[in-house]
């Protein structure tokens, strides 16, 4: 399989195995306006977007970081999986959501349902996005704990805390999978297509819309 | 074997099939782009030295972040701001340079990209077509397959005209009856996501069906379309039929003469076949509806505006959206005060959503204290209006009237609410801080909005006095 697939890399971090501390965001459909409002979007760069990350919710209207806020409590420092609410990354199809995520650290969101644009943002910026059983999703918001996410054996296992070593397998499709294990992107396995898309054009009444 | 519409379009777009190891290539028809979500895949197109493989299938306009005011001369965008009107210009440099068409500010066809690519003909039955934003699903209302994508298949479908994809499922939203008098396309599909929630289409697309759907307009078809994101769905759909090529013919970009009535009769073979199965399959009482406000601070939190809020679930999950919205469960949203309303965004801001709300306005005034905007899709639905002298009942109920462009939908270019205002909108999202740090916001029909904005109050346009 390796001949077809893409072999360009990018700057994107390859995904294996890591272990990190997780951040739990509970609530509910958190959608992309959250994650990163929309004032932010005037941006013609994806750098520097963790900065804008949970803009409204993590500092307070004069800019000062909002101390209640679980991403500004010490013990969030550094983690790198985000435990959030069913149906995390609704609305907007912005990028910009998944690049503030993996800018501020982020390289995997756990959720009982992740939506779907979200979810194929994420994939293409090395950022995991894990769909979990609402069982094993409860024993990740227990408490803020260790985890070992793994993309070879495709499981999230609780290092630590009062449901240590459990564990469960998630779903991704092969192609994505290759692609995050090795921080390629896809655009090189398109263009490695490129015949085979004139050759439908050809095929087809090829007049043009726009 | 029987099909769905869904089905066929996909079909007829597959350049090589999906396998275990390896998604579809799908061929995009169609490829809109908007300054906000194209800036850095052009930037990847220039570290590659890609050029834009089809820029006769790419459609550019500018919406998202430009100003509502007149643009006279150039230097009247820096109204926005720096960074936004600093987008704009690489957006003018991005599309000369890649030898892209431009509606720019000197374009009468310019205009939010979801309402200019249907006005222009562009929008066509059958064809697949993509844009970095997700209401792209508005075109679904001509049968054509539309997604929103992110920034990087900008990128993927600037350079190769194809996208990888994995196949979607399908389902039905059946919709039986007949809207009642003053019941909108706008009031059907709250209701639609009232019943699915915010997440019943995810991994969906979706095909409206049903003689209620049969029934409305091309704008009422697209109003219900573009909000197919907020059930959850990349796409909505509907099966081409006698109004949607009523509205086809003769526009700039559709095929002309006998090519167009070749273009119909294959576009007639697009319905779903009878017996094809869906998926999933949800049935909606048209006959059953009445006008719908939402009183959360999501799509899926939709309520009868005449009917008290309902009791809050015991797991306190709308206790924070109810906080947000200053709004208690158990008691009515009809005569709670509004301080703006916005008419507008490529939910409602079509011609028959401006007469609809001119109905509602005209002899009458705006209450004091309230704030309204109405804003037109595109620069055409703009002079339509204008030919029609609507701006002058705008105007004389003492509405602003203003240039085309996203505005107050998402507060990109400084048209906001300000915190803690209640604005009713009839745009498509009720997120929080979405119209401006701290609005709340009502999302409505425009005869809802104008309406409200009449009364000062979250009022039923049915109940007006005459
Ligand atoms: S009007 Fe609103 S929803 Fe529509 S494209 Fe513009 S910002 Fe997006």
């Amino acid at each position: 399989m390796r001949g077809n697939l893409p072999t360009e890399g990018t700057d994107m971090e390859p995904i294996t195995v890591f272990s990190s501390q997780t951040v739990l965001l509970p609530r509910a459909d958190v959608d992309t306006d959250q994650i990163i409002p929309a004032r932010f979007l005037t941006t013609t760069s994806r750098e520097g977007l963790g900065d804008a990350l949970f803009a409204d919710w993590r500092y307070d209207g004069d800019g000062a970081s909002n101390a209640k806020f679980i991403l500004n409590q010490p013990e969030s420092k550094g983690a790198q999986v985000l435990v959030a609410g069913r149906n995390f990354g609704c609305g907007s199809s912005r990028e910009h959501a998944p690049w503030a995520l993996a800018d501020y650290g982020f390289r995997a969101v756990i959720s009982t349902e992740i939506a779907d644009i979200f979810r194929s943002n994420s994939l293409k910026n090395g950022l995991l996005p894990i769909v979990v059983s609402a069982a094993f999703h409860e024993q990740l918001l227990a408490e803020p704990c260790v985890v070992e996410v793994s993309l070879e054996t495709r499981t999230v296992r609780l290092v630590d805390g009062p449901h240590a070593d459990a564990s469960e397998t998630f779903e991704i499709d092969d192609f994505s999978r290759y692609c995050l294990m090795r921080g390629t992107d896809q655009l090189g396995f398109l263009l490695d297509r490129v015949d085979a898309i004139s050759a439908f054009e050809a095929q087809r009444d090829d007049t043009a819309p726009a | 074997m029987a099909k769905t519409l869904f089905e066929k379009v996909w079909a007829s777009h597959v350049v090589t099939p999906e396998t275990a190891e390896t998604p579809t290539v799908l061929y995009i028809d169609l490829h809109l782009i908007h300054e906000v979500t194209s800036p850095q895949a052009f930037t990847v197109l220039r570290e590659r030295g890609l050029p834009v493989r089809r820029v006769d299938r790419t459609l550019a306009t500018m919406d998202h972040s430009t100003p509502t005011t007149p643009v006279r001369k150039l230097a009247d965008i820096d109204v926005v701001g720096p960074s936004a009107a600093a987008q704009i210009r690489q957006m003018q440099k991005n599309c000369a340079e890649f030898g892209i068409p431009l509606r720019d500010f000197d374009s009468d066809e310019r205009g939010i990209v979801h309402i200019i690519g249907p006005e222009l003909g562009a929008t066509q039955p059958g064809k697949t077509i993509v844009c970095g934003d997700s209401h792209t699903s508005t075109h679904g209302a001509f049968g054509a397959l539309a997604f929103g994508i992110g920034t990087t298949e900008v990128g993927h479908v600037l350079a190769t005209q194809c996208l990888l994809q994995r196949r979607p499922k399908t389902m039905a939203v059946e919709v039986s009856g007949a809207l009642p008098e003053g019941v909108t396309a706008k009031d059907l599909i709250l209701a639609i996501i009232g019943r699915t929630g915010v997440d019943g289409g995810t991994g969906h697309v979706i095909e409206y069906r049903g003689d209620a759907v049969r029934a409305l307009d091309m704008a009422g078809r697209m109003t219900v379309c573009n909000m197919s994101i907020e059930a959850g769905a990349r796409a909505g759909m509907i099966a081409p039929d006698d109004t949607t090529f009523e509205y086809l013919a003769g526009r700039k970009l559709a095929p002309q003469g006998a090519a167009f009535d070749a273009a119909v009769t294959g576009w007639r073979e697009l319905a779903t076949d009878s017996g094809a199965a869906f998926d999933t399959t949800v049935h909606i009482d048209a006959g059953a509806l009445s006008p719908m406000v939402t009183f959360g601070t999501n799509p899926g939190m939709v309520v009868g505006i005449n009917a008290p809020l309902p009791e809050a679930p015991s797991d306190g999950s709308w206790d924070r959206a109810l906080e947000y919205m200053q709004l208690e469960a158990g008691k009515p949203i009809a005569g709670t005060p509004v301080d703006v309303v916005f008419v507008g965004s490529c939910t409602n801001a079509r011609l028959p959503d401006l007469e609809a709300t001119a109905r509602v306005l005209e002899g009458r005034r705006v209450a004091q204290g309230v704030r309204m905007l109405v804003v037109p899709g595109s620069q055409a639905v703009k002079a339509e209006a204008e030919a029609r002298g609507l701006h002058r009942i705008f105007e004389a109920a003492g509405a602003e009237w203003r240039e085309s462009g996203c505005s107050m939908c998402l507060g990109m270019n400084g048209d906001t609410v300000a915190a803690g205002k209640l604005a009713v909108s009839t745009s498509n999202r009720n997120f929080e801080g979405r119209q401006g740090v701290g609005a709340r916001t009502v999302l409505a029909s425009p005869a809802t909005a104008a309406a409200s904005a009449v009364a000062g109050r979250i009022a039923d346009a049915r109940q007006l006095a005459h």
